[in-house]
């Protein structure tokens, strides 16, 4: 038992120390991923920018390991933190980034659009309430092939006033899928606060309503976010149906890359970051349970730097795609709509 | 005394409707990993009967019946084809896709293209104009088909409503499956299980030598209509049905335009960007120093459908003017010598 820094009293969970460990380590990957990326991105390294997740970093890696190898994820816009929480190779998502070919999805998808069908995630996705969408569908292809998969959905406070994801919850709670609709509720859509286009102003009770178990979970805390993303599995691999799971937390940057932010004070962001970190109030539970030492911190430091780094000089050694290859596998029919050759 | 009754001939024909349902039936038969959603099908067959006694056939688990949710529906049946099952998402009605158009043309369509993942889905709805007014009535056709990923097929009768729906639930690509109103109870003869119709394939409807009418759907009714008045005029008219609209069967239509050198494109949707506009530019880009004429493009106005069946008649294309446009295309004076 531990008290974070913003008082609240915490648990470990029933998990190795090893595997603790592992979870910080990804935690700090992903924010040392970001911090390089966003960098990357302003010098117009990585065409388009990105948005990236800092500050999210427990929503993904608490979630990846709470589900199986086998199970699957969807992202968002934001969705850095969901591939290598997933253990996306940190490299091949920047070579992606980039552009390049040797990126995870050949240069073709891009920051919002990563996926890893062998690791488990089914994309994020460039449409804000399309992944859950993608998600809910897998749910039911797990139910009706008997797959076992549970399958989780991100989508953000802003995918929350989205229409067509209210339709795809009700879907999924009338069929009982094997579904986790997950809302990381970082207060802003884009540049706007969430909670000023919000009715009713709360997003899990407005889920309840569907029928469905709904809770909010601080999504500042990997354990927390393990824990209800473990139990939403257990819930749903029984056949008992889908969760709905409200993730509180909130980003560090702009929505994107470069963005001049206006909509809120430096000082919001400085409480969030000195009380609320999830990396810092996770290295010290795991430092006061003498599960991490100073020394261990530094080597997982080390060794995220030294990825980013590798990660950084095989995207800008990567070969581009073959530009005559730029309309490949449209289609298994036709690459051309109809026009020979 | 009509003819004898041909008694094995008369059981094949069966309704466009029908013979959809048919191939749906023996394809459902066949694996176990096809299955419907939509509304109003377990119970009602849906609303134009598309899949009449499948439910208590299948189960409820194979012909699924959803709220009236379109997106859902489509983001179901396009999940589910990324994880290995066989969708069919049934809309009843095609307009009813402006609900999901994301799902239809951001998700389904891209994700091969972007990860290499095939999405087998086939969503269903029927289309073309009829009563029912504006916003019954659209030619989604146009739309998809501007959409690289998808495939659109539209087939005019109930050999191709079967064979195409089985080559659809065989193929590993999204398919518009396009039926028109007002070919639903329209019967003809039907293939067997296996007879598939390859999607990108054009039909010719009957060949010809002195113009060639290129259409699809209910056109191909209104082109067949055109060819018994003008075959009194001794003008012999080939009819190409597309069946297909994406991918386009350009080779089937410049061979027949390079033959015969005059063409009419006859098409129900509104002229702009839709197959009527695509398929005059396939012909320009392949066969223009063929042509004898300019070709003729026929369709409807620019403009909603309305209620009243008279101005509902007064924008759409008719066979008279097929007639009226290959009379004009026979007697003009071509740089060739028209034959015949």
């Amino acid at each position: 038992m531990s008290t974070a820094t913003d008082g609240t009293v915490r648990t470990l969970p029933d998990v190795p120390a090893e595997e603790l460990l592992e979870w910080l380590a990804d935690m700090t990957l992903i924010r040392t991923f970001e911090q390089t990326a966003d960098g990357l991105a302003l010098r117009g390294k990585i065409p388009g920018g990105m948005h990236p997740a800092i500050g999210q970093e427990a929503i993904g890696v608490g979630a990846a390991r709470a589900l199986r190898d086998t199970d699957i994820m969807t992202g968002t816009h934001r969705s850095h933190h969901h591939a290598l929480a997933k253990q996306l190779p940190a490299a091949e998502v920047l070579a992606e980034l980039y552009g390049k070919a040797s990126g995870i999805n050949g240069g073709r998808g891009g920051s919002m659009h990563l996926a890893d069908f062998d690791r488990g995630l089914w994309g994020s996705n460039g449409i804000v309430g399309g992944g859950l969408g993608v998600a809910l569908g897998a749910a039911l292809g797990a139910r009706v092939r008997s797959t076992g998969q549970v399958v989780i959905g991100f989508f953000g406070d802003g995918g929350a006033n989205i229409g067509r994801v209210w339709e795809f919850v009700n879907l999924a709670a009338i069929w009982k899928l094997p579904l986790i609709v997950a809302c990381e509720n970082n207060l802003y859509a884009v540049e706007t606060a969430s909670k000023a286009m919000t009715g009713g102003g709360d997003i899990a009770a407005r889920a309840g309503g569907f029928g469905l178990p709904s809770m909010s979970v601080d999504g500042q805390d990997v354990v927390a976010v393990h824990a209800a993303v473990g139990a939403a599995a257990d819930r749903a691999r029984t056949g008992a149906g889908p969760t709905f799971l409200e993730l509180m937390t909130y980003r560090y940057m702009g929505h994107n890359s470069g963005e001049v932010i206006r909509y809120r004070t430096t000082d919001e962001v400085a409480q969030w970051r000195a009380s609320r970190d999830p990396i810092e109030n996770f290295a010290a539970l795991l430092t006061d349970a003498g599960i991490l030492d100073p020394a261990a911190l530094a080597r997982i430091d080390e060794t995220a730097a030294d990825v980013v780094a590798r990660a950084v000089t095989f995207a800008e050694e990567a070969p581009w795609p073959d530009p005559f290859t730029a309309a490949d596998n449209v289609s298994s029919l036709s690459n051309e709509w109809g026009y020979p050759r | 005394m009509s003819e004898p009754i041909d008694d094995a001939a008369a059981a094949a024909q069966v309704t466009y409707s029908a013979a959809y349902q048919q191939g749906m039936r023996e394809e459902m038969e066949r694996n176990p990993d096809v299955f419907v959603i939509g509304t109003d099908l377990y119970d009602r067959g849906g609303h134009f009967g598309q899949v009449k006694n499948l439910g208590p056939e299948f189960g409820a688990d194979r012909i699924r019946d959803t709220p009236i949710s379109e997106a859902a529906m489509v983001a179901a049946g396009v999940g589910a084809a990324m994880n290995g099952a066989r969708p069919v998402v049934d809309l009843n009605f095609m307009d009813f896709a402006y609900g999901a158009m994301d799902e239809v043309v951001n998700q389904a369509a891209k994700m091969r293209y972007m990860w290499g993942r095939p999405v087998p889905l086939v969503i269903r709805g029927t289309a073309g104009v009829a009563q029912g007014g504006a916003q019954h009535n659209n030619s989604l056709q146009s739309w998809f088909m501007n959409t690289p990923g998808l495939a659109v097929v539209f087939p005019s009768r109930p050999w191709d409503s079967k064979g195409l729906i089985k080559s659809a639930l065989r193929g590993e690509d999204p398919v518009i499956f396009m039926m028109h109103k007002l070919l639903t109870g329209v019967r003809g003869p039907v293939g067997d299980a296996d007879e598939l119709v390859r999607i990108g394939s054009a039909r010719i409807v009957r060949p010809g030598k002195d113009v060639t009418v290129i259409t699809y759907g209910h056109g191909v009714v209104l082109a067949e209509q055109a060819e018994r008045t003008l075959h009194q005029h001794d003008i012999d008219v080939e009819i190409i049905d597309l069946r297909t609209l994406a991918p386009l069967d350009v080779e089937t239509v410049l061979d027949s335009v390079r033959r015969i050198g005059r063409a009419i494109v006859l098409d129900e949707a509104p002229p702009l960007a839709g197959p009527a506009a695509a398929v005059v530019a396939a012909i320009q880009d392949g066969a223009f120093w063929y042509l004898d004429q300019p070709v003729v493009r026929i369709t409807a106005r620019h403009s909603p459908i309305p209620h009243s069946p008279v101005l509902m008649d007064a924008l759409l294309p008719t066979a008279q003017q097929v007639v009226d446009a290959a009379l004009s295309l026979a007697r003009a004076n071509g740089p060739q010598v028209l034959a015949g």
